[in-house]
């Protein structure tokens, strides 16, 4: 896989680059790292206090009480109604949804419609409320103006391509 | 907006949970939560902390300015605001590299550098406009290799792991227009009720 030597080149590059230039590779990598503690300790309330909502109203049930509700609607459009929980956790927890995923992929296996769709959706969005809770709660963002709705628009464009794709590639 | 999806979220589950008899679970999950975000804190601050540090180097070492000039033209069109040669470009240019090759781990503090610098430019703790975009850029995901579903694919003995990679990049694609068509229209929404 290619992923194995990425980083590695990348230090190789980023230290290789810093010596022929002179920089004082080592000094200016603890300056900047002091930064990332920073973030870290400043990122943690946000967080902290997002995931517990996300979990209690995950473990009360009332999130797949929800879904069940949609149900109905997906099954309009030809999608399989199992793949619904994993559309709507996506934009929510990462966590979560990669463990659905799995779930999914080990049930159907990874080649069926369901695994292959599974695994699209998983691979194509991102945690939309993960994603704005760091990066606003590391800077200090109060106000979030409309990211919050173009983000979750963004996922259902993304989860809607993805069933389309997979529907005209795969069945 | 946040303050409402927070407490509905706590708010809905309890309640739930009253009528649900699901209580015990919900007591359970708030405090596993708690040291689940530690851990993650955690590990975030590993990655950060090393990332970050190299990326300084970077930075020293002109690198990071060679990257914003190589794709001045592309981004200028994405981030109109952030003027030329700001360090930020070179941040936002690294996050979304980053991410196309699927190292989450590198992408997360080159983001989040990058919102640092764009609030320096802004000075508001209100969200500016180019990181809306940025936030749009990442929340659709620029993926190209999906590893971890790969990886899983493989785990569970597929035919070819790899085969829903086109479909993955075609689905990234869409949603990252989509995600930068619609930040840009309510930009301009934004623009009009100002003038109003």
């Amino acid at each position: 896989m290619i992923s194995i030597w990425l980083i590695p080149s990348i230090i190789l590059l980023v230290l290789v680059t810093a010596t022929i230039k002179k920089v004082p590779s080592y000094e200016v990598f603890v300056e900047g790292s002091k930064e990332g503690i920073q973030i870290a300790i400043s990122l943690l309330p946000f967080l902290l206090g997002m995931m517990v909502s996300i979990a209690v109203f995950q473990a009360s049930g009332a999130m797949g009480a929800i879904v069940k509700l949609f149900e109905p609607l997906m099954s309009l459009f030809g999608a399989p109604a199992e793949i619904l929980p994993l559309a709507f956790i996506r934009p929510i927890s990462g966590t979560a949804a990669l463990s659905m995923t799995t779930e999914l992929i080990r049930t159907f296996g990874p080649d069926s419609f369901i695994g292959q769709l599974a695994s699209v959706m998983q691979g194509s969005t991102d945690t939309t409320l993960y994603i704005i809770t760091v990066y606003f709660g590391a800077v200090g963002i109060k106000r979030m103006g409309d990211a919050l709705k173009v983000g979750l628009l963004a996922d259902l464009v993304g989860i809607i391509a993805s069933i389309i794709i997979v529907i005209i590639l795969f069945s | 907006m946040v303050n409402l999806i927070w407490a509905f979220l706590a708010v809905t589950g309890i309640i739930y949970a009253a009528f649900n008899g699901t209580m015990a679970e919900v007591n359970k999950a708030i405090f596993s939560t708690l040291d689940e975000a530690i851990m993650i804190t955690l590990s975030l601050a590993g990655v950060l902390i090393f990332w970050l540090g190299l990326m300084k180097i970077a930075e020293e070492a002109g690198l990071l300015a060679g990257l914003a000039k190589i794709f001045r033209p592309f981004v200028k069109r994405i981030f109109p605001e952030i003027p030329e040669n700001h360090p930020a470009l070179g941040y936002i240019l690294s996050n979304m590299t980053a991410n196309m090759f699927g190292l989450g781990n590198a992408a997360t503090p080159m983001g989040l550098k990058a919102m640092k610098e764009l609030k320096e430019l802004s000075g508001s703790d209100k969200a500016s406009r180019s990181m809306i975009t940025l936030l749009a850029i990442n929340t659709s995901s620029l993926t190209l290799i999906p590893t971890t579903v790969i990886a899983i694919r493989m785990k569970y003995d597929s035919q070819d792991p790899t085969s829903i990679v086109g479909a993955t990049i075609l689905a990234t694609i869409i949603s990252t227009i989509a995600a930068l068509l619609i930040d840009r229209y309510f930009h301009y929404k934004r623009e009009r009720a100002m003038r109003l």
